[in-house]
């Protein structure tokens, strides 16, 4: 019996010991994002970087600026005046204003809804992604990325983070030559500590909009599990004075 | 007050006088065996995650839409503009996966003990057609939320039936009724989750426990309490060592209620994808039938047979010997207690073979998982370097297929020919007074 258990054990550590990393789409190594959504402060700041630059192509149509108001902790004319520049009514979902073959023309495809972004990709990919722009004079927009290489996004926070141009590896034979690593050719008005700081507020905003109830799923999740275990310990105290009879 | 209820009581009495019996039967005079371990909980709890999955599932059924232009929008509706809609879907979706480890825990119960065995054959077979009715029904539930890994999910398991020689391809059409998946196949796969496979589920729950008391429990010890000496405090033509299943056994499952509603609430509340187990990442993208996902895996609890389809070559210019590998996985667990002809039941018991051979054949189900899961093709190149993968996942896959099977194969043979040496059962439960 006890044998059976604990071989049940070492396997079950084992499988989850070995479980994959959650990397889909990942070229190389992911940053770690340091992403929080229970961080209000960080979730706002992302909220002003996302209108401020994405919102022009991106939508988050499953979101409404009524509940990033509700949740953020700022008021209908706080959303309604810094964030909400397309016009749209307070219950309205956050969508792009960006002319679907206007952007077709412009990029070669309709700019992806970012609602479930970081669910579908994971937080840590988003913000490597925002950090891997970098100069490319091959590509047809004059930008690539080291995490989605030939993407058809041109780098929107260039001003914020400056100009980063690859180093490259030399080529092995077969193989077209790699980015080495990234350096920062041209400074932007952020100091790389600030702009990862920002990177990162822009992805918990992101990981937010992936999934608004993990702000309710905390908040009750904990008294959900306090009340159990008392319950399941009263349980226990129940069981026990009925089987007392019980040899 | 009290008068007003037992003049209830009474008036119902008269007019349906078999009820209470049929509630003494099996509740109250009902003698469960008294020496039940913690492998005895997942009954019960099974039970619990039924029930579960009704509730949620209806209130789901509320506010999706089961359309292919729909479901995807409809299922975030439900995450982010119904009151408490979050609660339910991860209720639900949380359910389907325990559903699994507490049927699994069960059916091991089963085999650990020797439960299947004479005089509980009848009981097995209805279970593991619940087993059955429980895959389809949590296939089709996967595909409803439309999402990107519930599209080519459903598309391979499907086509799996495209390999039967003939009929095959009219096969795949006629059960999704389209070339590919979609509209026709999501409305008859909501039809089927939501009312077939339900009712059909819930008349095999009632058939397995009625089965089930017409024998009586088995034990850990394996030993048949109603050969034992009678006589109890509270009937005296009744086992010694039985105890009646109300109050005893549902105190005692209220505690492994609350015991696994707490691990469920963990889940539900903290991690709900329990990092893509749960719900796969693939499925936050809407179905595309031009964007295929990196890989293409079925969720957790499914890996195992899987994997036995995926390690199965195909020969003789088809590929149905993998998918009846898959489909004999399941069947051979039908006929246990017929290739178990062993007369001891319980592990405690049996020869040191039975004990290996079982331990083995769990090693090997999580092995098959490991492949059909993708872990395989993770930890081959993390740990081994830059090595041929396919050679290696397949000898791995091959060979844990191989001791699945064994395990079957072993077990008739161990039994059939006299090997088993097995030690003394006891004459009564070993807690007895």
């Amino acid at each position: 019996m006890k044998h059976f258990l604990s071989g049940i054990a070492l396997a079950f550590g084992l499988l989850v010991g070995a479980m994959p990393v959650h990397a889909e789409g990942g070229e190389g190594a992911l940053m770690k994002s340091g992403a929080d959504v229970r961080d209000q402060a960080s979730l706002q700041r992302g909220a002003r970087l996302f209108f401020n630059y994405c919102v022009g192509c991106h939508s988050l149509k499953y979101m409404r600026y009524s509940r990033i108001a509700e949740d953020l902790g700022l008021t209908e004319n706080e959303v309604m005046q810094n964030l909400n520049f397309t016009g749209a009514k307070f219950d309205d979902p956050v969508i792009s204003h960006m002319p679907a073959e206007l952007a077709k023309t412009w990029f070669g495809k309709d700019p992806p809804d970012l609602s479930l972004e970081v669910d579908a990709k994971g937080a840590d990919w988003v913000y490597t992604y925002l950090n891997s722009f970098y100069l490319d004079p091959h590509s047809p927009i004059g930008w690539n990325n080291t995490a989605l290489p030939n993407a058809a996004m041109p780098f929107p926070l260039w001003e914020l983070q400056g100009t980063q141009t690859a180093l490259m590896k030399p080529a092995k034979d077969g193989d077209s030559a790699a980015v080495e690593k990234l350096v920062l050719s041209q400074p932007g008005k952020m100091t790389p500590a600030q702009y990862q700081q920002a990177t990162r507020d822009l992805t918990s905003f992101l990981q937010y909009a992936s999934e608004p109830a993990a702000l309710q799923r905390h908040h009750y999740g904990i008294w959900v599990v306090l009340f159990l275990a008392l319950l399941t310990f009263l349980l226990a105290l129940l069981k026990k004075e009925y089987w007392k009879d019980v040899h | 007050m009290s008068n007003v209820f037992s003049n209830i009581g009474a008036w119902v009495n008269e007019r349906a006088p078999g009820m209470m019996p049929m509630y003494r039967a099996h509740m109250t005079e009902y003698y469960a065996p008294k020496n039940f371990n913690l492998w005895y909980y997942f009954g019960s709890l099974a039970i619990l995650v039924l029930v579960n999955q009704i509730v949620t599932g209806i209130f789901l059924t509320m506010n999706y839409n089961p359309s292919a232009a729909g479901a995807f929008d409809s299922v975030q509706y439900i995450m982010r503009d119904v009151e408490w809609g979050w609660l339910i879907r991860y209720m639900h979706s949380t359910g389907a996966s325990l559903f699994f480890v507490v049927v699994f825990l069960h059916m091991f119960r089963g085999i650990m003990y020797g439960s299947y065995k004479k005089p509980r054959e009848l009981v097995w077979l209805l279970g593991m057609l619940i087993f059955l009715v429980l895959m389809a029904e949590a296939f089709m539930g996967y595909v409803l939320p439309w999402g990107n890994m519930s599209f080519w999910g459903a598309k391979v398991i499907i086509s799996l039936f495209g390999t039967i020689p003939y009929i095959g391809n009219s096969l795949v059409d006629w059960i999704m009724g389209d070339f590919l998946p979609g509209d026709a196949t999501l409305n008859r796969f909501f039809a089927l989750h939501v009312i077939a496979l339900p009712l059909v589920l819930l008349l095999l729950v009632v058939l397995h426990i009625a089965a089930l008391h017409e024998v009586g429990s088995n034990n850990p010890d394996g030993v048949e309490i109603k050969k034992g000496p009678k006589g109890n405090r509270w009937d005296a033509l009744k086992p010694a060592d039985g105890i009646p299943f109300h109050p005893y056994y549902t105190v005692k499952d209220l505690v492994g209620v609350g015991f696994f509603l707490l691990i469920a609430a963990f889940i539900i509340f903290f991690a709900p994808t329990l990092g893509g187990w749960f719900l796969e990442h693939d499925n936050a993208i809407r179905a595309n039938n031009l964007v295929t996902p990196a890989e293409i895996k079925p969720v957790w609890y499914f890996t195992p047979f899987y994997a036995i389809v995926r390690m199965i070559p195909s020969f003789l210019g088809t590929a149905v010997w993998g998918v009846l590998a898959m489909f004999s996985a399941i069947a051979v667990l039908f006929v246990m207690p017929w290739l178990d002809r062993g007369k001891v039941k319980s592990i405690r018991y049996r020869g040191t073979g039975y004990k290996v051979a079982l331990g083995i054949f769990v090693l090997s189900f999580f092995g098959l998982g490991a492949v059909g899961a993708g872990v395989t093709a993770e930890v081959i190149p993390a740990w081994f370097g830059d090595v041929d993968l396919t050679f290696w996942e397949n000898l791995f896959g091959r060979l844990m297929t191989l001791l699945y099977f064994g395990f079957f194969v072993f077990l008739w043979a161990y039994t059939h020919f006299g090997w088993e040496k097995t030690k003394p059962v006891p004459e009564r439960v070993t807690t007895h007074d």
